[in-house]
């Protein structure tokens, strides 16, 4: 669960890039944060996930306060999330196995279980046969459900999607959300930051825009309007 | 799901990286290698000059005579108390005779000098010393001894001999050690190049819950192979470039004075000198290098 309390966010050359923002996200939800260019989305991710903390307000992430907690507690925070890129950032040296397999040895886990875990991963996003492929050798929609595949791996309570069709043409987007509909039907919460309209409209979740550091609308079955 | 990490896990990956990254990993190695020799062949020719000094005070002495009154035997019966004074390393009994010759070889040709009497020559004892800085103090204590009239010492070249082996020592020991900080720097700098390489790799791994220590124990073991790598090479490289400039030396008449110590008599501590530092600088390189990729 995701508790965003009057947060506010001031980064050090001046820019506020949130205005009192105040979110809930249950488990199990499946949320669109959409919004313009420069809104806010980005810093509510990196607020999330850890990279950035807020400069006033209160935040729970999965049980974690990352607004007053120790750094060596961020790891632990992480590992309840499995986060999706835009541009994939898969490691170009290591093939779909190592891939997926490092992030596991990551956070503990046996050789025995990344040998358990990952071809049940690599089925449920399609590439069954693809593990001792090399990324370059994938193509972009592919390459996304590896990042998918790496996300859900550590079986983390929520994915964070950040404009994970944004490299992709309309059909492997939809296969993409479609995809992500999936796992969260399995029990995952996502939140999927994005402004692709037709992509938001077509899927009727909840729909969350901010503008300007601002939460604006908050629908659920509603429609993007940014 | 359980914390399983162990030593093993972070051998190999460090291990593995080694041969994945190859390019790096060689330019790494040939920085540490270069390093190494150069700190290396600089710490020999510092080791070398000490030897050379130490040979040179070990063959300096000075001379405490006799007084005349003494017989040979009440003379040569003070070799004990000279012996037993502190610093002195050894005493050689020199009889009137013997000086007698000693001053004449070389002047054979002069013929007022061949019916020098020996009794122009005193009994004396050639005195050589273990610390060449504290002659002075060994010299009164040997003019107290009852029996020594006089004392004959070149103070000067003593105070010379310290005066060039602190100035050696000092010079070597700044040189080593900016050697040592510009080596360190030097494969930071490397290991940098290679780190920042992989900073998407370090950035995903801490985006899925990766550990500060999980990130850095297989760079530590990368950085610590590539020292122990380079140091190994370094000690054979050093071996076949010191052989090199020994056999000049052997060749060259003009150079022949100069004692060299053998590379194989220095082999196990120069191996292990070079291990120890390639270890450091490999291991501390890493973690100079990785610090700022672990901010994310």
């Amino acid at each position: 669960m995701i508790r965003l309390i009057d947060v506010y966010k001031e980064y050090d050359n001046g820019t506020k890039a949130l205005k009192g923002v105040n979110l809930r996200i249950d488990d199990g939800e499946f949320v669109f944060l959409v919004g313009p260019s420069g809104s806010g989305k980005s810093t509510i991710i990196k607020l999330i996930t850890g990279e950035v903390y807020p400069t006033d307000g209160r935040m729970m992430v999965n049980g974690f306060s990352p607004d007053n907690m120790r750094t060596n507690q961020i790891p632990l925070m992480r590992r309840t999330l499995g986060v999706i890129f835009q541009d994939f950032r898969l490691i170009e040296k290591k093939t779909v196995w190592e891939n997926l397999s490092f992030v596991m040895r990551a956070v503990g886990c046996s050789g025995r279980e990344t040998r358990r875990r990952i071809p049940y991963v690599l089925k449920l996003v399609g590439l069954e046969g693809k593990e001792n492929h090399f990324p370059n050798e994938l193509s972009g929609g592919e390459q996304q459900r590896v990042a998918i595949a790496r996300a859900l791996v550590n079986n983390p309570s929520m994915i964070i999607a950040d404009e994970p069709t944004g490299n992709l043409d309309p059909q492997r987007s939809y296969e993409i959300m479609d995809l992500l509909k999936r796992i969260n039907e399995l029990g995952t919460t996502v939140l999927v930051v994005t402004h692709e309209r037709d992509l938001v409209d077509r899927f009727g979740k909840r729909v969350v825009a901010i503008e300007d550091g601002k939460i604006i609308s908050d629908e659920t079955g509603g429609y993007y309007n940014g | 799901m359980a914390k399983r990490i162990n030593a093993g896990y972070y051998i190999s990956e460090g291990f593995h990286n080694v041969f994945s990254h190859g390019f790096m990993s060689f330019a790494a190695v040939c920085m540490i290698v270069a390093c190494l020799l150069i700190m290396g062949t600089f710490t020999l020719v510092a080791v070398n000059m000490e030897h050379m000094l130490g040979e040179l005070e070990r063959e300096n002495e000075f001379i405490a005579y006799i007084d005349e009154t003494y017989t040979r035997e009440q003379a040569q019966g003070l070799e004990k108390d000279l012996t037993a004074i502190e610093n002195v390393a050894g005493v050689t009994f020199v009889t009137k005779e013997e000086a007698r010759q000693n001053y004449l070889q070389g002047r054979e040709e002069v013929e007022l000098l061949k019916e020098l009497p020996s009794t122009v020559f005193r009994d004396r004892f050639r005195i050589h010393v273990d610390d060449i800085r504290e002659i002075s103090a060994t010299v009164d204590r040997v003019k107290t001894v009852s029996g020594v009239a006089k004392v004959v010492v070149a103070l000067e070249i003593a105070q010379g001999f310290v005066l060039v082996r602190n100035i050696a020592l000092g010079v070597a020991l700044v040189l080593i050690a900016m050697l040592m900080i510009i080596s360190l720097f030097i494969i930071a700098n490397t290991i940098k190049l290679a780190t920042f390489y992989r900073r998407e790799e370090i950035a995903i791994m801490k985006m899925c819950g990766a550990t500060n220590g999980f990130v850095r124990w297989p760079f530590v073991y990368e950085g610590m192979l590539l020292g122990l790598a380079g140091a190994v090479v370094a000690f054979f490289l050093q071996w076949g470039v010191y052989q090199l400039v020994c056999g000049f030396i052997g060749s060259n008449a003009g150079l022949g004075l100069v004692a060299i110590i053998p590379y194989t008599a220095m082999a196990a501590r120069i191996f292990i000198i070079f291990l120890v530092s390639g270890f450091v600088i490999g291991v501390a390189g890493s973690l100079m290098a990785i610090r700022k990729f672990l901010q994310v």
